[in-house]
């Protein structure tokens, strides 16, 4: 043992911590992306003839947003404030009107028999429409199912939706189906 | 005046300064864990849309984001300001993305490719036409789960 290493001047790491961090902090984004979540249908197979998918016609309402963002739905024009209660409505029809769609029995697993609405909705939109619009259509029916959602969850489990546990989800999830159908773009008006 | 000499002596002492860097240090890796670099640069000027029902991305490293918005101010004299497709770092056609979808599903590890989302981030301005024609195209390459990211409102 000769001579003793002397010891490293450490008075410094923290400023050099404090650059590294200063350098980080200005580069980070701790913004998650949050939207809403949707599952395309997929593409025809074009070797399979379109067969005719024949919904009934009670168990389809027609959401149209045109170019000048105004809504359609149904058989009425309407404001994006009122379409939630008429989807809600449509979906849940709770005094089983013959207008409305029907509901069938289906057994869910883990749950019993349940009565599920048929109800599909279909959203068009025209070429034109402005995106906010269209995602202000498509927050309202998330919100309608979402509410049917809680409804349900409250009436058989005695909690929301997000409070109860993945199981119970997915029954609800099965129970309270989110069928948007967001349509083949038609060409309104080709240019 | 040996009075005053006797109080500029007492002096508060110092407070022990040698855990500062691990706070420091502690708070640095912090930020790096938490960080996530940005990879590329926007070249479209993206307000997203409002939305109450927003739920969370899940996977931030299973999914690509493609924009959608006008360019921005300093692009503008070169590419107009109609709403344009931004995909990784440069403008791309709507035929592009075919490719695009390609290249990341080819990223991934082959468990991962069935939970691949396409977060479509377009301004709330744009129009319609555009979306529906990106999202016609990823259903061409069965990209099918998208999501539409928006802020929340309300």
């Amino acid at each position: 043992m000769g001579k003793k290493t002397p010891e490293i001047n450490s008075s410094s790491t923290a400023d050099m911590a404090f650059l590294l961090l200063c350098f980080f902090m200005m580069t980070t984004t701790m913004d998650q992306d949050k939207g809403l979540q949707r599952r395309l249908p997929p593409m025809p197979d074009p070797n399979q003839k379109a067969e005719d998918q024949k919904v009934n016609r009670r168990n389809i309402i027609v959401v149209k947003i045109n170019s000048a963002d105004r809504l359609f739905a149904g058989t009425e024009p309407m404001d994006v404030s009122q379409l939630k209660d008429k989807i809600k409505e449509f979906l849940s029809n709770p005094a089983n009107d013959p207008s409305l769609p029907e509901r069938e029995e289906k057994e869910i697993e883990g749950f019993g028999p349940c009565m599920v609405s048929k109800g599909v909705i279909s959203l068009q939109n025209d070429r034109g429409t402005s995106y906010q619009a269209y995602i202000a259509v498509q927050n309202e029916l998330v919100k309608a199912v979402n509410e049917l959602r809680d409804e349900f969850a409250i009436a058989n489990f005695g909690q929301i939706y997000m409070k109860c546990d993945e199981d119970q989800q997915k029954i609800i999830r099965e129970a309270v189906p989110q069928n948007i159908s967001e349509a083949e773009p038609k060409d309104v008006s080709k240019k | 005046m040996s009075k005053f000499k006797n109080k500029e002596k007492r002096t508060v002492p110092q407070p022990p300064s040698g855990s500062l860097s691990d706070i420091v240090f502690m708070l640095l890796f912090f930020f790096m864990v938490t960080t996530t670099m940005r990879e590329t640069e926007s070249k479209v000027m993206v307000r997203l849309p409002e939305a109450s029902e927003i739920a969370k991305l899940e996977r931030k490293d299973l999914t690509s984001y493609i924009n959608i918005g006008t360019p921005i101010r300093s692009l503008q004299g070169q590419f107009g300001n109609d709403s344009r497709i931004q995909l990784n770092d440069s403008f791309k056609t709507v035929d592009e993305i075919r490719d695009f979808i390609a290249a990341e599903r080819d990223a991934m590890s082959e468990a991962d490719r069935s939970f691949m989302t396409v977060a479509i981030k377009a301004d709330e301005n744009t129009r319609m036409g555009i979306v529906t024609d990106v999202k016609q195209e990823l259903r061409k390459c069965s990209a099918l789960k998208i999501m539409y990211t928006a802020r929340k409102g309300e």
